[in-house]
């Protein structure tokens, strides 16, 4: 990757000084990197005078410079990887300990003295500042409301012009996880592809480890600030305290503070009333704090979403958020139980791209070819690899090292053409459907929910599990279309919804069928929230913000299988609903005409009007039963007898949730396609009782 | 009121009083009130090869009140009996569109009407009628005047003496309830009925004095006559002995207004028996008249699709099925693909249809039974 930076533009970025380069930070509209020149004037470059400037990069000082690649685009994107990035960790650590999480999000407005960072900042200002953080002015970007936003208006806030410009936020993440070994610590949060996750075909949320040392390394770059972090492994270890600051060309940290502390600092809140429920001690956990420059907003694709989806997905996980404004929100734990543990597994053949394999021939232990096959790698027996080793020209005793590149390129061919079993699929952990259920309606108030686990399946060699939970009804707006919330290892993916295999197959699935509206070319409308979540050991991005899934056939085909699984069960529960609402509406119209025919009645006869309007009333009450089958006298909820839903374990019906079946309430908004061919049966119906009455006007009744 | 008359009235009460009756009692019983009424319909008529006439089969539909489709027509039902009630202890009698306005309001606490247009109370009106089998002139209900009668005749309508000999270029107006109690026929020198399509033509008629020379009474519907044509019809056929000619244009509308004089609709197939007239002949237009009267191809029409369908319905009526010269004229017009206005003959002369198509066709007994 380092090739793709200029070497040549890199040593004149370089000359820029520190103090230049504060400025142009601050100075408003940002510039966009100057795209290298043709230099008329200067005199050619010769290999010589270019080997000058040949040398090598760090890994962190290209990051630094492609900090997008890493979710770091634009201001507001950037408080949001950053919390992400610590939460993910977090949630990781707890969970490989096997603890219930309990996490504490805390943003607060870190302006208040710009120059606050300024000693330091000369430290680390060498670093290429050109374009960071000043953001698009200070105006409000128009929002549209997070998913509970939109479920539940009044949380709704918007966020204050002050807020609004306020350019630079200290985050603090802190969890009660297993916390991390002192001489760790400067390793983890001070460089760059530096962690636990990257050496194993595991199912977790970090892969690469690079997340939390580039949240840091973009608050270093844009503030200044050391990143500070607090650990502790256990009661009878005291916690550690770290200032650091990274040398982005070395991709080392540099240590500012290193203390032993007697007590874990509690968290300041400059509201008190805002404080967040804390332990008086903190046994095990890590704090992380980052300054970085950011923009704080409200609504989809905000840190509020982040934490609204992630607590959906992770109902065993217990999370209190308090945004920059002070507004305090806790998403309880609804689960007891951590997550089991996913094994981690050897990568299968199929799934194993040519530079990566040439990667690990040179880097294996084994000697032979035949060993690396079957060790490296899973599902590849003696036989196997023989066979491969055969395909290839090769043999199972062909040194390693000696593997030339088109050797390599057979080899990987053979593998491809090679029958070799799937690989095994118990390294996954699958949030299942129960959780997924619990997750929904902890956040949502819907009256239906469902939920699907696929079982596992493959693509590329990998295995990978498709989860759908649909949440229909209640308190969601009925007027607009679905919203998609997409997962991948429990992680909300929050950009790029267009790009994604997961919105992709929501649009493909014929959601007609299941009694929703859907425009063309786009998913259902209705009042529907659709989860979906890919567990894997390795997610197939589109790119390496991870934020989109790519459309593999294999993951698009269980995708929409799961979401049919669910339409079905969504259909009948909104045909049975729609149907209830019709006959509330015919009692309605029943209802209506009493009246009139009580009357009519009246005038013929003598009538005790009363009692007549009463006994019709209660058959027309007797007729339409069905519009009051979920309620009693009471309004309470009836339990429905034995059906299909109420059978299902992945199924939820909150009743209480449902509007009443009262005769002025609208028709489901979802309008029921299924009713319109009954209507157009009708009105056959009528036309050809008018043909069979012959072709002509029987007028004549004058 | 004549004896009978009153008679029949206090029973149309009583039959009114059992509608309302019945859904007390459904209701009373926690049933869902239901009206039987006959289905007027093709599939519930019947032709009746003996008498020549079409008459209403056994089958019915009950009009439930609980089901959506029948709710509002149950209770417009209802409203229609009310009001006929009403007229009835008033002794009043009245016509079908101030029946209208009078059942007409607004459903209290809706925006709904108990009726929107004419045209739903009249067909509730012939649903009641068939209900509770009390004719509309039963019911005290009667529709506007439609159709015009002159001719060498005395009659005496709501007590005032009549003679169809001078009623000027307009004719008597008939109405719409022309029974014995309103309507007597006094002296008459009538030796046929003639029934005209169209006023236009009937118009032509009573300016050359057709009545007075060929001595015979014209009569005109308005197009399809209206019931109080047909009863009037029916009883100068049967109770003066009248022979009735039926002149129409040439195509199949004029078949049908002929098929509905001589063997009844199938919607008032209920009414058959009153005001059929099976012997009733078609003088014309017949397709062949082209060749016979040598009329210019120019003033032919045409036929439409509609026309050569409803041709082919036609054809296939029961009370057509066995009478060939009628299969052979409607395949006749089929085949030459045109049809005719009665106003075409006036490209021969203004009276040629008084003077010499009409009495050569009677002389010529060139007519369809
Ligand atoms: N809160 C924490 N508690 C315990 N260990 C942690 C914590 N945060 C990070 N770590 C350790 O530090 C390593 C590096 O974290 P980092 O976020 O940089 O990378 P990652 O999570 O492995 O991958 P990714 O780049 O995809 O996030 C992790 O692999 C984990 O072992
Ligand atoms: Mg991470």
């Amino acid at each position: 990757m380092s090739k793709k930076a200029s070497p040549a533009r890199k040593g004149k970025s370089k000359s820029k000084s520190p103090r230049k380069a504060l400025q142009a930070e601050s100075a408003p509209p940002p510039k966009p990197p100057a795209p290298p020149r043709a230099r008329k004037s200067a005199a050619p470059e010769t290999a010589e005078s270019m080997a000058v400037q040949q040398k090598e990069i760090a890994v962190s000082e290209f990051f630094a410079k492609n900090r997008h690649l890493l979710g770091f685009d634009n201001p507001r994107k950037a408080l949001l990887t950053c919390v992400k990035e610590a939460v993910d960790n977090s949630l990781d650590a707890c969970e490989e300990g096997g603890i219930l999480p309990e996490i504490w999000v805390i943003i607060e407005p870190a302006n208040g003295n710009g120059s606050a960072a300024g000693g330091e900042a000369k430290k680390t200002a060498d670093a290429p500042l050109t374009g960071l953080a000043s953001g698009k002015g200070g105006a409000k970007e128009e929002t549209q409301p997070s998913l509970l936003e939109t479920v539940h208006p009044e949380i709704a806030q918007s966020v204050s012009t002050s807020l609004a410009n306020v350019t630079r936020f200290r985050v603090t993440v802190r969890d009660n996880g297993p916390g991390i070994v002192k001489a760790q610590i400067p390793n983890i949060f001070g460089r760059l592809l530096y962690g636990s996750k990257f050496h194993r075909l595991r199912m977790s949320r970090g892969q690469q480890g690079i997340g939390i040392s580039a949240a840091g390394m973009y608050g270093l770059l844009t503030t200044g600030q050391s990143v500070e972090i607090i650990s502790r492994t256990g009661r009878k270890k005291p916690a550690h305290r770290f200032e650091l600051q990274m040398d982005t060309r070395k991709n080392r940290a540099e240590i500012i503070k290193d203390q032993e502390l007697a007590n874990w600092p509690r968290f300041t809140v400059s509201d008190a009333d805002a404080a967040p429920a804390e332990p008086e001690e903190v046994e095990h956990g890590t704090e992380v704090r980052i300054v970085l420059e950011a923009r704080f907003q409200r609504g989809r694709a905000s840190v509020d979403e982040y934490m609204e989806q992630t607590a959906i997905a992770n109902p065993h996980a217990e999370i209190h958020y308090i945004a920059p404004d002070g507004a305090r929100r806790d998403f309880p734990r609804e689960v007891n139980e951590v997550p089991a543990s996913p094994a981690a597994i050897k990568p299968h053949p199929y799934g194993v791209e040519l530079g990566v394999l040439i990667r690990m021939l040179k880097e294996t232990k084994h000697k032979h070819l035949g060993g690396f096959l079957q060790k490296e790698f899973s599902r590849v027996s003696l036989k196997v690899a023989q066979e491969i080793c055969a395909k290839a020209g090769l043999t199972t005793l062909t040194w390693c090292s000696q593997v030339v590149r088109d050797q390599a390129d057979r080899l990987h061919a053979a593998i491809q053409g090679t029958k070799i079993m799937a690989p095994p699929t118990n390294c996954l952990v699958p949030i299942g459907p129960q959780q997924i259920l619990k997750g929904l309606l902890k956040e949502i108030k819907a009256e239906f929910c469902c939920a699907a686990t696929r079982d596992p399946a493959v693509y590329r060699g990998n295995p990978f599990q498709i989860e759908v939970g649909l949440a229909y009804g209640g308190q969601l707006p009925a007027d607009d279309s679905a919203r998609v919330i997409r997962f991948a290892n429990r992680v909300p993916l929050l950009y790029q919804p267009s790009a994604c295999a997961i919105t992709k197959s929501v649009v493909d699935v014929g959601w007609r069928n299941y009694a929703l509206s859907q425009p063309r070319n786009s998913g259902p409308e209705g009042p529907l929230v659709i989860f979906v979540h890919m567990a894997s050991v390795w997610v197939p991005f589109t790119s390496e913000s991870k934020e989109a899934v790519a459309g593999y056939d294999e993951i698009a085909r269980e995708i929409k299988l799961a979401l049919q699984e669910c339409g079905r069960k969504l259909s009948l529960y909104i045909r049975r609903r729609q149907h209830a609402a019709r006959e509330g509406q015919r009692r309605h119209v029943f209802e209506r005409y009493i009246g009139e025919v009580v009357n009519a009645c009246g005038k013929m006869i003598r009538v005790n009007r009363k009692q007549l309007y009463a006994e019709l009333q209660a058959v027309a009450k007797r007729r339409t039963a069905k519009a009051d089958e979920r309620f009693d006298e009471n309004g309470n909820p009836i339990r429905p007898g034995r059906d299909e839903l109420a059978a299902d374990a992945n199924v939820v019906v909150i009743e209480s949730n449902a509007p009443e079946a009262d005769a002025d309430a609208v028709v489901p908004a979802a309008v029921p396609d299924a009713d319109k061919p009954k209507a157009g049966r009708k009105g056959a119906a009528a036309k050809k009782s008018r043909a069979a009455r012959g072709l002509f006007d029987e007028n004549e009744g004058q | 009121m004549a004896k009978q008359t009153r008679k029949r009235h206090a029973a149309t009460g009583k039959k009114l009083q059992g509608l309302a009756q019945s859904v007390v009692k459904a209701a009373h019983a926690k049933r869902d009130p239901g009206i039987v009424i006959p289905t007027r319909a093709l599939s519930n008529s019947v032709y009746d090869a003996k008498r020549k006439i079409i008459t209403m089969g056994k089958g019915s539909q009950t009009r439930t009140f609980f089901n959506l489709g029948m709710a509002r027509k149950f209770m417009q039902t209802m409203l229609i009996a009310s009001g006929c009630k009403e007229l009835n202890d008033q002794g009043k009698t009245t016509s079908i569109r101030d029946l209208f306005y009078h059942c007409k309001h607004t459903i209290e606490g809706t925006r709904e009407n108990t009726f929107d247009e004419q045209s739903e109370s009249d067909p509730i009106i012939e649903d009641l009628e068939v209900a509770i089998g009390s004719l509309r002139e039963e019911l005290g209900l009667f529709a506007e005047n439609k159709g015009s009668m002159v001719g060498p005749m005395t009659i005496v309508d709501a007590g005032d003496t009549i003679d169809l000999r001078r009623m000027g270029s307009g004719g008597w107006s008939v109405p719409s309830i022309v029974e014995s109690d309103v309507i007597q026929f006094r002296k008459h020198e009538a030796r046929y009925v003639l029934l005209i399509e169209k006023a236009a033509i009937w118009k032509r008629f009573n300016e050359d004095r057709f009545w007075d020379k060929h001595k015979c009474v014209i009569l005109h519907g308005g197009g399809q006559p209206p019931r109080g044509v047909r009863r009037l019809l029916f009883r100068l056929h049967n109770e003066l002995k009248l022979p009735v000619y039926v002149l129409t244009d040439n195509d199949p509308w004029g078949y049908y207004i002929y098929s509905v004089v001589k063997q009844g609709s199938i919607n008032l197939a209920f009414e058959s028996e009153r005001m059929a007239v099976p012997r009733a002949r078609f003088v014309g237009m017949s397709s062949f008249d082209v060749g016979r009267f040598d009329i210019d191809s120019s003033v032919t029409i045409a036929l439409k699709d509609e026309d050569r369908n409803r041709a082919r319905e036609i054809l296939k009526y029961p009370w057509f099925a066995d009478k060939r010269e009628w299969k052979r004229e409607i395949e006749q017009m089929l085949k030459t693909g045109v049809k005719l206005e009665l106003e075409a003959l006036s490209s021969k002369d203004f009276s040629f249809i008084t003077q010499t198509y009409l009495p050569r066709k009677l002389k010529d007994k060139q007519w369809l039974d």
